[in-house]
């Protein structure tokens, strides 16, 4: 640290505090620009009370409302290389990672952890849309095959969460080579037969949709979220005339086929969870296996539902059969 | 006469003087025969030495050219007993990107590309180029038809991108897009990719993801437009020339990032001023990375294709 940061900005910084902490009570939504109160928002998993827009999320956030307990560790994601081309737009790129690193407290767009869901552990790669609109580089694509790689290590289900405007423009084709690269990568998930989901989220678009966040096993969007390929701007310029209503948005996606679902944010954990197990145990539960109380007097002498019977599959797997 | 570019106007001048004088009568003073070759030397000169030097926003133009060669001109030309075969099989049939069976230097293959078309009737039977989801879906089966026959793929990439539309969109242009990558990488069978124009974004990508990639001198390849880039970033689609420079999507630079494998040199004044000496150097080139590729086994290309990609952006420019 040098001086600037150590004595000049403390001092801004309490001198805009004071101003800016009423006004981080409440939130605006975007939706229905209603206010509302910040404790009430994150209790409804920052979902509007008034109207129900799911507001962005950060992806600390997203993995502390999904993963068990809000318990989840990060993992280390490789090094890179920095600005390979030396961008310089109206700003040196280095500028804009400064900015959003200094922003978000991340070293780029994309969060990989582990923990469990519904008991099962799962890798799971976060997209942090503020950091510089969530767009992939290679860093971000990098972070992307980690995850995938983790996830065949620990032969856990990888669950994606993009929140992405696209490419990073400032890597130049480096970052369009990370549509195939990302592809890669989950195709070693599922060729080591593990379940790929995708919660897409708002905004899932460009690059990012026209790779991985596609080519999910499972495909759920989050109500409103705009997912789409090209911006609907470059699509109202190019055929000149209104877009249809609800046009990109996750309802309308699934009206055309192209997701499996709709979730509310507050029955995402509870879908994931259920969606996990079907794919993870495949075979009936011990509770339906045609034996007699006088056959199995174990399973006579315990619960008739026998609700701990994944479980105990799981410690001795050649339990029912 | 050919189209001249904006920064060719030098060029152009002496061109039209030299057409001047070689519509005069020979009954002046001066030797016109004389004059006109010593002009033509000049213009000859001139040539070469801007093309020496291309600006990237004057690859762009240059990439873009109306009167570049065209997939149809290449198979015209390359392959042997073109086959186009038509459709998705899903919804409808794409003009933006043809694919057909032929024989390319006696090996039966599956050649795939854009089509830009060469006039405004073609331009907009082909969509300008840019295709809709059918167009990489028929990509996509025709790959895996080759693969079950064992045959190479050539795919020759030339797009301002994907078709920005809203029936695109409701039919899974991302989608189509991705499964196209998946397929590239996937196939068991040689997989080469020539960019001859323009190689823009997802809608490149998606028939690009190659064993080898070849590039024409003057052709451009990047994951946006210059002048989209430059509306985004910059916030004014007048800086283009700048996002050109800055986005690195020049064959050169292309080569140094490790993303292309080959550069094919245009004839002097780009490949829009000798179409048969281009397309000749690019099916040299192809001829001589296919023979490279043709006898591997399918499983170790495909791992090897996968590498390369894994490999890919570990270093910058220097
Ligand atoms: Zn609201």
């Amino acid at each position: 640290m040098n001086w600037l940061t150590n004595f000049v900005r403390p001092k801004i910084r309490a001198l805009v505090r004071k101003e800016d902490v009423p006004e981080n009570l409440w939130n605006k939504c975007p939706g229905c620009e209603e206010m509302i109160f910040h404790r009430e928002l994150a209790a409804n998993l920052y979902v509007c009370t008034h109207c129900g827009h799911h507001l962005r999320i950060s992806a600390e956030q997203r993995l502390k409302m999904t993963m068990d307990d809000g318990e989840y560790q990060c993992i280390e994601l490789p090094e890179t290389i920095v600005d390979p081309l030396k961008f310089r737009d109206r700003k040196r790129y280095t500028d804009r990672l400064k900015e959003a690193h200094n922003l978000t407290d991340m070293q780029d767009a994309l969060v990989v952890a582990h923990g469990k869901l519904g008991g099962i552990g799962v890798v799971m790669a976060v997209f942090d849309f503020r950091f510089l609109g969530g767009s992939m580089g290679i860093a971000v694509g990098e972070g992307f095959i980690a995850a995938a790689r983790l996830a065949v290590l620990q032969k856990a289900p990888l669950l994606v969460f993009p929140s992405s405007g696209g490419a990073r423009m400032q890597e130049g084709v480096l970052s369009l080579m990370q549509m195939p690269r990302t592809t890669i990568a989950v195709d070693e998930v599922k060729e080591a037969g593990l379940p790929y989901i995708v919660v897409l989220t708002d905004p899932t678009t460009g690059g990012v949709t026209a790779s991985f966040a596609m080519l999910g096993d499972i495909a759920i969007g989050e109500p409103g979220a705009i997912i789409g390929f090209a911006g609907a701007r470059v699509i109202g310029d190019t055929i000149r005339e209104k877009l249809p209503e609800g046009f990109q948005r996750a309802e309308y996606l699934l009206e055309h086929g192209m997701i499996d679902m709709v979730v509310p944010r507050k029955e995402l954990r509870d879908t994931l969870i259920r969606i996990l197990g079907l794919l993870r145990n495949p075979t009936p539960a011990a509770e339906i296996v045609p034996l007699t109380p006088s056959e199995a007097p174990h399973l006579a002498a315990g619960n008739p539902k026998n609700k701990n019977a994944g479980k105990k599959r799981e410690e001795n797997p050649t339990a029912d059969e | 006469m050919p189209t001249f570019l904006d920064f060719e106007k030098p060029i152009a001048e002496l061109e039209g003087k030299i057409e001047e004088l070689r519509h005069l009568d020979g009954d002046g003073e001066i030797n016109i025969a004389d004059e006109v070759s010593k002009l033509q030397t000049k213009a000859d000169r001139l040539l070469r030495q801007t093309y020496a030097k291309l600006t990237p926003w004057q690859r762009v133009q240059v990439a873009r050219h109306p009167d570049r060669p065209h997939f149809l001109d290449y198979a015209d030309v390359l392959i042997e007993n073109f086959t186009p075969l038509a459709g998705d099989r899903f919804f409808a049939e794409d003009n933006a990107i043809i694919g057909g069976l032929g024989r390319f230097c006696g090996y039966s293959a599956m050649v795939i590309g854009h089509e830009k078309g060469k006039d405004t009737e073609t331009r907009l039977h082909h969509n300008f180029g840019m295709a809709r989801p059918e167009g990489y879906r028929k990509a996509r089966r025709l790959m895996r038809l080759a693969e079950r026959f064992g045959l190479p793929i050539i795919t020759l990439v030339d797009t301002a991108g994907a078709y920005p539309g809203v029936g695109a969109e409701e039919r899974g242009q991302a989608e189509a897009i991705a499964r196209s990558i998946e397929v590239c990488l996937d196939v068991r069978v040689p997989l080469i990719s020539v960019i001859i124009g323009e190689g823009g974004s997802g809608g490149a990508i998606a028939l690009a993801a190659a064993d080898r990639v070849i590039m024409l001198e003057h052709a451009i390849y990047s994951v946006i437009s210059p002048e989209g880039c430059a509306s985004i970033l910059w916030r004014n689609g007048e800086e283009a020339i700048g996002a050109a420079e800055a986005l690195k999507l020049t064959a050169p630079d292309l080569l140094e990032l490790g993303i292309i494998d080959k550069v094919v040199a245009e004839p002097v004044g780009g490949a829009q001023r000798n179409k048969e000496a281009t397309i000749a150097a690019v099916g040299e080139a192809l001829e001589k990375v296919l023979r490279e590729i043709i006898g591997v086994e399918g499983g170790v290309l495909r791992a090897r294709r996968r590498e390369r990609f894994l490999e890919m952006g570990k270093k910058g420019l220097g």
